[in-house]
């Protein structure tokens, strides 16, 4: 009794936290951990068509996963698609940052345009994007075809269907990207560029010694979420190319979204979306581990 | 050693008000200048101007026998030190030393060479290798003032370099910066607000109010004459006490804030009369009544308020409308409410005219000389 009511009392601070923390766990339990867990749970399993577990399949689904053709392809398309989108998006939202960061007349107009494809929605700007793209109507083609040049079958031909979602996906995150870079190069005390102008130094050994690395904290979080974005890429696959032509966009989060609810198979797509998981984890601490060396945070 | 020339240098920013103008001053080579006046007088953007941060809008800016208006920063043969010292933080002491250096392609170890001999001078050494955040605000202000000597520029600009430190270690650097200045003979261009840093560090200072110079000169010279009321009031702690006054030539007596009757000795005050005056005296020159004191240039003051400071005292009173200030020596036992004589001599009163501020009336010179020969004897 004595010991009990002892640590009821000493455990005071732990329970003032856990009310407090309460409310998030709650939303996050409803949200996050509940749909995490039977997720897990369910990539055991053989599924009915509701979706609940039937037959207890053990390791059976991710090893047909790692056999299967469909998945590898699936898996390929998606790293593929991640090396198209994320370095040449962060470093043209870069470009873009710095441009937008130099006092110019007029500069407001060119940083709400550079960051206005944030405001655009992934479907409306897939829309656009599908006119564009449209072989016989779409702005592509017609210029290919004023400039002489033979016409590209943009989201038709396997060949070239990745790197069209490619370029809308860069597109459409360059907003965003361009909006955080921009913020963390507005940080960047203005002494220390004035500093070494009197030293001498010129545009790019500022932009070498000072700019990369005092936006290097800022660069590290686009590059992070930029990866977690690109592997969960759905929304334009969906519309535009419906994982098409000959599976050449089935990305893994349009293959899992195949995979449960076009041929409720959600024991299968589970089990991807645990691997979906596994991979974005080990990504992310792998460049924690690497980047974080040569990232200063002040 | 350079000598900077500014003629009729003015700037503004919207072309239409001048924030700084007619500014002409030479200084001359391995003089340390000081630029002082209160928070938003222009003297920032001056030096900035000096230094090629800022345009200038209007006369020629001259370093050495060049024209500099429009000369880039780097060719303009000057170093800075930034308020906030400006230190790059994601790199080591050392680094954050020879950045400009490196900006020069200098060689590797001649580099780290040079390095350590402005370590070994500013007492760095062993903080080579740390980052800025690892260092107290004075060692800090110690890098920035490292990296500016490496650089072994003849003129060197400082921003209110000594602003974020304590009242302790700003004493301490400013003789450290005066005697580096004197070994390197360089021409220090010195900005500061605070009038102790200005008085006890300038061969000469300059005083800026509203973008306009004041007054020019050697510290005690400005002390001792102030050029205007500002300028008196500016100068000096506690301020010159200043009231308006009257020049009552048929009594012969000068009435200072409809309060206090000054006698005025034998003399021709023909510059004085017919004018609006302010009379200014500095409150060490208010004494207290001795046996010898003259019949009539004695007063009664009310004591509103007193600060014992150890070796002197400083009290304040009501002259008129305004709120006088006296410094004793020594220590007096005053109590707030006490009526005090005190006395003022005509002699020791600054009198500037109350409407273009111009001094009409200096005050005498009461500088003691100490010679080897007199201390001999």
């Amino acid at each position: 009794m004595n010991t009990a009511g002892s640590l009821w009392r000493r455990s005071i601070n732990g329970r003032t936290a856990l009310l407090y923390l309460l409310p998030s766990i709650i939303l996050f339990s409803v949200f996050v951990f509940y749909p995490m867990f039977r997720t897990i749970y369910l990539s055991f399993f053989l599924t009915d068509q509701a979706g609940n577990a039937a037959i207890n399949v053990g390791i059976e689904n991710y090893q047909y996963l790692l056999g299967s053709s469909e998945f590898q392809n699936s898996m390929k398309a998606t790293v593929l698609f991640v090396l198209y989108t994320v370095p040449i998006g962060v470093i043209l939202a870069l470009f873009f940052a710095l441009l937008a960061n130099e006092k110019l007349k007029g500069i407001g107009f060119f940083r709400t345009m550079y960051s206005s494809t944030m405001g655009v929605s992934v479907a409306a700007s897939s829309v656009i994007w599908l006119f564009m793209f449209n072989p016989s109507i779409g702005m592509f083609n017609r210029l290919l075809h004023s400039i002489g040049l033979p016409q590209i079958q943009w989201l038709l031909d396997p060949e070239w269907a990745l790197l069209s979602v490619s370029m809308s996906t860069i597109w459409m995150n360059i907003g965003f990207s361009f909006l955080i870079l921009l913020g963390g190069l507005q940080n960047i005390d203005e002494h220390l560029y004035e500093s070494a102008r009197i030293d001498g130094a010129g545009y790019f050994y500022r932009l070498r010694r000072i700019t990369l690395p005092m936006l290097s904290p800022t660069l590290f979080f686009i590059i992070t979420i930029s990866l977690i974005n690109a592997f969960q890429t759905f929304g334009q696959i969906d519309i535009l190319t419906k994982g098409g032509p000959s599976q050449s966009t089935n990305l893994i989060v349009y293959s899992i979204y195949r995979e449960a609810f076009i041929n409720y198979q959600f024991g299968t797509a589970s089990a991807q979306a645990v691997i979906l998981f596994v991979i974005i984890l080990i990504v992310t601490i792998l460049q924690f581990k690497l980047g974080e060396r040569k990232v200063h945070y002040q | 050693m350079k000598k900077v020339e500014l003629i009729n240098v003015s700037k503004s920013y919207d072309k239409q008000v001048d924030v700084i103008s007619n500014i002409n001053v030479t200084i001359e080579p391995g003089e340390f200048f000081v630029l002082v006046g209160p928070s938003g007088c222009g003297k920032s953007t001056m030096l900035r101007m000096i230094a090629g941060l800022e345009d200038i809008t209007g006369g020629t800016l001259k370093i050495g026998e060049q024209v500099a208006n429009h000369l880039s920063p780097d060719k303009r043969d000057l170093s800075m030190v930034f308020q906030n010292y400006a230190l790059y933080p994601h790199l080591t002491v050392q680094q954050n030393i020879t950045f400009g250096l490196d900006v020069k392609r200098m060689k590797k170890d001649e580099q780290k060479r040079k390095a350590e001999e402005v370590a070994q001078l500013l007492g760095l050494t062993e903080y080579l290798g740390r980052k800025p955040r690892e260092l107290s605000g004075g060692q800090r202000q110690r890098v920035a003032l490292a990296r500016a000597i490496v650089s072994e520029t003849p003129i060197c600009l400082m921003d209110e370099p000594l602003s974020n430190l304590d009242a302790k270690l700003r004493a301490h650097m400013r003789s450290e910066i005066r005697r580096i200045q004197r070994s390197l003979g360089i021409t220090m261009i010195y900005v500061t607000h605070d009038q102790v840093e200005a008085m006890t560090m300038g061969d000469r200072i300059m005083i800026l109010h509203e973008g306009k110079i004041q007054q020019i000169g050697k510290p005690i010279e400005i002390y001792n004459h102030p050029a205007n009321p500002f300028v008196a009031t500016f100068i000096g702690s506690p301020p010159m006490n200043l009231a308006e006054a009257e020049l009552d030539e048929l009594n012969s007596q000068l009435l200072i804030g409809n309060d206090l009757k000054l006698p005025l000795p034998e003399g021709d005050y023909s510059e004085l009369s017919k004018r609006l005056l302010t009379v200014g005296v500095r409150p060490e020159n208010l004494h207290p009544v001795t046996v010898e004191t003259a019949a009539g240039s004695s007063f009664e003051v009310t004591v509103t308020n007193v600060e014992v400071l150890g070796n002197e005292t400083i009290f304040s009173f009501q002259v008129g409308a305004s709120e006088w200030m006296a410094k004793w020596t020594g220590q007096w036992h005053i109590n707030i409410g006490d009526r005090l004589p005190i006395q003022m001599d005509f002699a020791t009163l600054s009198i500037f005219d109350r409407e273009d501020g111009q001094l009409l009336k200096k005050t005498i010179d009461q500088s003691h000389h100490v010679t080897q020969h007199e201390v001999g004897k």
